[in-house]
């Protein structure tokens, strides 16, 4: 190999490992109240929040961490991060025109253009940099319509009895270990909010980046969808590569009161790590949506392809009558990645239905896991759930697991669960080289294949970026 | 345009071909009849490039080129299409998917420019219409849930799509009814020119009443032991497997009388 295709070679295995040299506003590593307060304080909180990130410490400090997960890693030393890293731009800028140049050519470089005149025609961009959201696009607009569309941060500034009302209403923060830690230093994130009757007529879209070493993110997003509201949100990531392992521990509430629609798509594509799973992110994130109110509709799509490890269970309560939740899930891993993944579609109302499609993909040493839980609860009376878990391998090294918890305590209700593993077979690839397709192109179209149920339902500019995604993710799978 | 010479071919040590001398000139229909087990499907394999066969001796060369050292998808390319005997199901793939694929593949490897999808879609059918295939076929998974005979009608559609210049078909005709049959007969006597040759790969003498080959050989035992006229394919029809039988044990021993 001549040393341009060497060095595109090693470009094209993950071309969003660049780091950006910007300076830091100096934070303390590790973990106690005092640098809770100090998160606080730095983004003048009211006391509300204040106690409520104390309680979530207190109550993390009794927590261990989970073990059950088919996933193994070193111990993480919490004392070892830093909780919170922000570009040194003085407060938040007011406009783009404000934000370091430095910054804007970084999403430049990732292909999210923050100017909004070149933004997308149809895509408002929040962009979060490590620690803080460092612009919005489109906000003005979205205002007319009521729409607030804005970072966390801001949302707890200008709308504090919204975040009041709704944050931790889903995700509370004695959730989980992770979620609980969340409570306790989350820094930034995203925050939409729907008002009633309004359809969103833009895709509102989320880029998180993290960028400083040893520094864990730890955003939050909440979206609220009042009574008729819809909404379509996506959200992309991307960090640096370096060769230890970084934490990113988010959470995800989405409310959707009655006759309300959220469909929130995830392409994840966090640093990896090496093909030998030195370095990469350990994405251990807890995403929930609430079905409010009747026929409430929460549609999650994920395309997860990157991160040393995933941990994550994207799920839906289905609480009022006839509303509706939906997972459907790609999951990649390839060399040593490790993911455990799925869904948990919990029936409360009547009439509630609930669809789960995931589909994992395995190659090198890479080990994927689906963990899903259907419940339906006594008074789900005529609650449906359709499951669909499909395995593909690649290799003999890989490995594919499948954990379905299914528990039905109404008669009416209809559980079904379908699963299937296959390996991509010599004979396929023989059949499609043989038509002139050359081996990546055939292993590209057989995984598309396999994965087309999911990326029909991700917005167009995403699934074609999913499509490559997945192309560059699996280069050297097989051969 | 294809000379195979003393072609020996093993799998796992066990040897398939034990010397098999075959030559295709352009326009020209051949036919191999053989029964089970003879080697048939291994030559064809062989020929578009299967891995795991042993080449112990012998060549092939193709269009001046040799043709062994290259990986399949470069034997597509230079136009060698082989009609699977199974074809594979691609879940999820469309077929129009595929096809386009595959055809633009070669277009870019041929230095053509890519037919874009309207192009493509008034191209493809009227090769639909041609065969006398629904249009639905096209945007079906690639033979996901196909019965056994729209699978052998839909190689026969890639192979109109991508025109080769020499086309294998392996037993396409096995299994099929008599408007299946038409529909492959077809699809070969329109590719039939005289830049192209076709190989066919036949169990029964059936196929060869709708298309006339030029040469008939008869695979048995790993070996050509007869090669003739049309009319030698009816003379095996008539004679049956009793016959070759006897054609292999003659075979085996001029084989065994002639090695040291």
């Amino acid at each position: 190999m001549s040393n341009p295709d060497l060095q595109q070679q090693i470009e094209r295995e993950y071309r969003w490992g660049f780091v950006t040299d910007i300076e830091q506003e100096p934070f303390p590593q590790g973990l106690d109240e005092a640098v809770i307060r100090r998160i606080s304080a730095q983004k003048g909180e009211p006391a509300f929040l204040l106690e409520w990130r104390l309680k979530a410490y207190r109550h993390w400090l009794t927590l261990r961490e989970p073990t059950w997960a088919t996933v193994t890693h070193p111990p993480i030393d919490y004392q070892g991060i830093q909780y919170y890293a922000a570009p040194r731009s003085g407060n938040r800028p007011k406009s783009l025109a404000e934000v370091d140049p430095q910054l804007l050519a970084t999403y430049e470089k990732l292909g999210i253009p923050l100017q909004e005149r070149e933004a997308l025609a149809g895509i408002a961009v929040d962009a979060v940099f490590d620690s803080v959201s460092v612009a919005t696009t489109f906000k003005d607009k979205l205002e007319t319509l009521g729409i607030l569309f804005c970072s966390f941060s801001e949302a707890v500034r200008e709308h504090p009895e919204l975040v009041r009302q709704y944050l931790g209403s889903v995700v509370p923060y004695s959730d989980n270990y992770f979620a609980c830690l969340n409570a306790a230093v989350f820094s930034d994130g995203s925050f939409v909010y729907v008002p009633k009757g309004v359809r969103c007529p833009m895709e509102l879209s989320t880029y998180f980046r993290i960028n400083a070493s040893n520094t864990g993110q730890f955003e939050r997003t909440l979206v609220i969808a009042d009574v008729g509201a819809s909404v379509s949100y996506l959200e992309g990531c991307t960090a640096p590569r370096r060769d230890e392992n970084q934490l990113h521990a988010a959470v995800v509430e989405l409310i959707a009161l009655k006759d309300a629609r959220i469909k929130y798509s995830t392409v994840q594509n966090w640093y990896p790590g090496d093909a030998e799973g030195q370095g990469g992110i350990y994405n251990f994130v807890t995403k929930r949506g609430d079905c409010r109110g009747e026929r409430a509709h929460i549609s999650w799509t994920q395309v997860e392809t990157g991160s040393a490890i995933t941990w994550k269970y994207p799920g839906c309560i289905l609480r009022g009558d006839g509303s509706v939740g939906e997972f459907y899930s790609v999951a990649l891993t390839h060399h040593r990645q490790q993911a455990d993944t799925g869904s948990k579609m919990i029936h409360i109302g009547r009439d509630t239905r609930s669809t789960i499609v995931s589909k994992g993909i395995s190659a090198g040493h890479g080990s994927n896991a689906y963990r899903g839980l259907v419940k339906v609860l006594a008074g789900a009376e005529g609650a449906r759930n359709h499951t669909r878990c499909d395995s593909l391998l690649m290799g003999p090294d890989c490995a594919a697991h499948t954990y379905p918890y299914i528990e039905v305590k109404n008669p009416s209700a209809r559980v079904e669960h379908e699963a299937s593993a296959s390996r991509i077979g010599e004979d396929q690839l023989f059949y499609l080289r043989s038509r002139g397709l050359g081996e990546e192109d055939a292993i590209n179209l057989i995984v598309n294949g396999f994965c087309k149920e999911v990326f029909k339902e991700l917005p167009m500019e995403f699934a074609v970026e999913a499509q490559k995604l997945l192309a560059v993710s699996l280069e050297g799978a097989v051969g | 345009m294809l000379e195979i010479r003393n072609l020996h071919v093993s799998i796992a040590g066990k040897p398939i071909l034990k010397g098999i001398d075959l030559s295709l000139r352009p326009g020209e229909v051949h036919a191999i009849m053989g029964p089970n087990g003879s080697g048939k499907s291994t030559l064809a394999q062989v020929l578009a490039g299967r891995e795991g066969y042993e080449i112990s001796a012998g060549s092939v060369r193709y269009l001046g080129r040799d043709l062994l050292p290259l990986p399949p998808e470069e034997r597509a390319r230079a136009g060698l299409f082989l009609a699977f005997q199974y074809p594979l199901e691609i879940p999820g793939v469309a077929n129009a998917q595929l096809l386009r694929t595959a055809l633009n593949g070669q277009r870019r490897a041929r230095g053509e420019a890519e037919i874009d999808a309207f192009d493509f879609l008034e191209f493809v059918q009227d090769k639909l219409a041609l065969l006398g295939m629904d249009e639905s076929f096209l945007y079906r998974a690639v033979n996901e849930g196909f019965s056994g005979g729209e699978k052998k009608r839909n190689e026969i559609l890639q192979m109109a799509v991508l025109a080769p210049r020499l086309a294998i078909l392996d037993e396409t005709d096995s299994g099929l009814d008599i408007d299946a049959l038409h529909v492959v007969a077809r699809g070969v006597n329109s590719l039939r020119s005289n830049e192209r040759a076709i190989l066919l790969v036949t169990h029964y003498q059936r196929l060869l009443n709708f298309i006339e080959p030029d040469r008939v050989h008869v695979l048995a035992g790993g070996r050509i032991v007869r090669s003739g006229g049309p009319g030698l394919a009816l003379e095996l029809e008539a004679k049956g497997y009793a016959w070759l039988a006897d054609a292999q044990t003659v075979a085996q021993t001029v084989a065994e009388e002639a090695s040291p």
